[in-house]
């Protein structure tokens, strides 16, 4: 596909990767913000390209994975009542709530569908008038516009049977959470390049200026990566922290004003909850009150779900970038792809699914111990 | 399997980590041909089946020998929606599938019998295509079905029509291949382009209509294996990786013969559009369902011999050496990235799942 094959060039790869090594020489933490780019860097093995003094620690830019387990038992208790069509991406229907997922419902004969676009949702719900048609609209600003805009259409084309169960999050309140903790490792960030061509880059500089971190937006194919690795380096190494955009070709400074737009009407600012890190004031959107009767969440009535996280996973440590996936005990052992503790075990995205995924061969795997007995 | 498993079903009892061991029912996983599907006959079938499944073969198809003459034995069950997608249809898989199944035992296939399960209101201007395609590609492919039945299940209670074949085999003289045969050195091929039938299953498929060029590539091999088998090289397994993909099969294959698989991720023949329509999708092309290719591992000094025979042949023009069997990480496949870096090419735990974003 054109712009994609180009940017995994393997001897253009191997060039910047000698430029990388060649401008490094301090010791330098950065992190990825998307799990897609997490996926990307150890599908193809980019941080074993990498000076050794270049750490890459991987951020909570997985839409699936920072989805709080109180939002997923609110769309098991709500794809469980009869009449209702519950919509999802794919991904979701794994990810554990409290001691079920999505696709045990759908076995036990709830009508679960993974859809492709939101958009599907809609034309579900236009077709089965007797049905609710009900679509779990996580993720970040990457994903938005879509949700948007399909709850802009229902209200203008009158489909009364749909509602979206909101779980957005937004990338910027994140990045300062990070840098507020204590404990933050992090010297430079390598932006969401997908979030920033919806958003823009005005919403960055600020952020480098007060945490005096670099944030290089960066994109997705191994080209991409390398050159915001590269591109970053270059500003630790001349100790500047400014904004970068590295993936011009699709993100431009002022973003995506119609679908800014979109977002403006639809949603509106909210506190959030991050699976693993807690709440982070003003970091999600929900539903704007113009459009509130498309809220899944009182149309079903399940805003009194409140569930606490599991004790042992420690993805909140792994998505704030303290620990790395096989450095948490459950790793291979209790928690793997096929019973997975927490969702960074469970994304495609996840940065513990992909090292169990892709890097079990390097790491020192803890030997696969005997039942445990119960599942977590 | 070694010994006889007699041991009564123990839904508790399944070895960690178990998926879904607390669910008491099916989901769609079992059937993905990964390892849901494995564990699904490993310990619920044959404890089920007792002593009757002593010494079962757990490949594409059972040899049995019949007063001196070998015969593979082997049914397959096709539940594809649509049933007619680009270049195929539900009637071609039904044919290829098995007639696949005991080609991968080296056998010549002489005859299948098959099952339709109709649902009520289907109509009958489809059935009527779907077994004038079996026609023809049992025909195209020397084999005759000679037996069938037909039952009928309440609207609702199907999908229009699940079909099953079963067929029988004749394998020559001195062809041993089986799944645990595989040898450190050994070269591993693939006989062309991987991930075309997925891709053109999934460009019809009601809710994710994408336009492609991709035709499913549902073709007989039991040719190609013949003229494989012609070569005289030492050929020690065959492959079909139709559900679960390359990727399952070799991962099946590495354990059960105990050697590692290395893959050279560059040297995998995979088609622009499959490329396109996985990365659009977010799935990976090792994982997608072929229906006309084959996995081979063949002693590498009589790679090359085996390579020229298949691009001679009809389905074997894409032929290409994708990897080699290694002392090193025994059971596991490992791909080398096109950048140079390693990554696990692990067993497909059930369905991909597409991802997000």
């Amino acid at each position: 596909m054109k712009y994609l094959d180009e940017f995994s060039n393997p001897e253009l790869a191997s060039k910047l990767v000698d430029q990388i090594h060649a401008a490094t020489s301090g010791e330098w933490a950065m992190m990825e913000v998307c799990g897609g780019q997490t996926h990307s860097i150890i599908r193809h093995g980019i941080d074993q390209l990498l000076p050794d003094s270049i750490e890459l620690i991987h951020g909570p830019g997985c839409p699936v994975c920072v989805t709080p387990l109180e939002m997923i038992d609110k769309a098991l208790a709500i794809a469980e009542q009869p009449g209702v069509i519950f919509c999802s991406f794919g991904d979701m229907l794994r990810v554990p709530g409290s001691g079920k997922d999505l696709f045990r419902i759908k076995s036990a004969g709830a009508d679960v569908r993974v859809v492709y676009s939101p958009l599907d949702a809609l034309n579900l719900a236009r077709d089965n008038p007797d049905k609710q048609v009900v679509f779990f609209g996580i993720g970040f600003e990457t994903t938005a516009p879509a949700n948007a805009m399909t709850v802009y259409q229902a209200q203008r084309l009158g489909v009364p049977n749909f509602s979206l169960l909101v779980s957005h999050v937004l990338v910027p309140p994140a990045i300062a959470a990070i840098m507020e903790s204590p404990t933050c490792r992090v010297q430079a960030f390598l932006a969401a390049g997908h979030v920033c061509s919806v958003m823009g880059t005005s919403e960055y500089p600020p952020l480098a200026a007060k945490y005096e971190v670099p944030i290089v937006v960066t994109g997705f194919e191994p080209l991409d990566i390398l050159e915001g690795i590269r591109r970053t380096v270059l500003q630790l190494e001349s100790g500047r922290y400014e904004l970068e955009n590295a993936y011009p070709r699709a993100v431009r400074d002022e973003g995506n004003p119609a679908a800014m737009a979109m977002l403006r009407d639809v949603f509106e600012i909210t506190d959030r909850a991050w699976r693993g890190i807690g709440m982070i004031p003003g970091s999600g959107w929900k539903l704007s009150s113009r459009y509130a009767e498309f809220d899944a969440e009182e149309r079903f009535s399940v805003t009194d779900i409140h569930t606490a996280e599991s004790s042992v996973c420690r993805s909140g440590e792994v998505l704030q970038g303290l620990i790395k996936p096989h450095e948490c005990e459950a790793f291979g052992n209790e928690c793997t792809p096929r019973n997975p503790l927490g969702a960074t075990m469970v994304s495609s995205e996840g940065a513990c699914a992909a090292y169990y995924t892709y890097r079990r061969l390097d790491l020192p795997t803890p030997t696969v111990r005997e039942p445990a007995g119960t599942r977590g | 399997m070694a010994e006889p498993d007699t041991a009564p079903i123990d839904l508790d009892g399944w070895v960690c980590p178990a998926p879904l061991r607390d669910s008491p029912t099916i989901v769609m996983g079992h059937g993905g041909g990964g390892a849901l599907s494995a564990e699904l006959v490993e310990h619920l079938f044959l404890p089920g089946f007792g002593p009757a499944a002593a010494d079962v073969q757990l490949g594409d198809s059972a040899i049995v020998d019949v007063g001196g003459t070998r015969l593979a034995f082997s049914t397959d069950s096709y539940v594809v929606r649509p049933m007619f997608f680009p270049g195929g249809s539900i009637g071609d898989l039904a044919v290829h599938g098995t007639v696949n199944d005991l080609a991968m035992a080296g056998a010549t296939p002489l005859v299948l019998s098959t099952a339709f399960i109709l649902e009520e209101g289907t109509d009958l201007a489809d059935i009527g295509r779907v077994a004038e395609a079996m026609g023809a590609a049992a025909s195209a492919a020397g084999v005759r079905l000679v037996t069938g039945d037909t039952k009928v299940v309440d609207s609702g209670h199907g999908d229009k029509v699940f079909v099953n074949t079963a067929g029988i085999g004749l394998v020559p003289d001195g062809v041993d291949l089986r799944p645990d045969a595989a040898q450190v050195g050994d070269a591993v091929i693939v006989s062309g382009d991987i991930g075309v039938h997925g891709v053109a299953v999934m460009s019809s498929r009601e809710g994710l209509e994408f336009e492609t060029s991709i035709e499913s590539d549902t073709a007989p091999l039991h040719g190609l294996v013949a003229a494989m088998l012609e070569t005289g090289a030492r050929l020690r397994v065959l492959r079909d990786p139709t559900r679960g993909g390359v990727a399952a099969s070799l991962n099946e294959i590495a354990k059960a013969s105990g050697v590692g698989v290395e893959l050279t991720e560059r040297e995998l023949p995979i088609p622009q559009p499959v490329r396109d329509a996985c990365g659009l999708l977010g799935l990976d092309p090792l994982y997608v369902a072929n229906e006309g290719k084959l996995v081979a591992f063949v002693a590498a000094e009589d790679a090359e011999l085996v390579l020229e025979a298949m691009r001679r042949h009809e389905y074997g023009k894409g032929a290409s050496l994708v990897g080699t069997c290694v002392e090193a990480h025994p059971g596991m496949v490992v791909a080398r990235t096109g950048l140079g870096g390693t990554r696990v090419v692990d067993l497909p735990l059930g369905e991909q799942l597409p991802r997000i974003c």
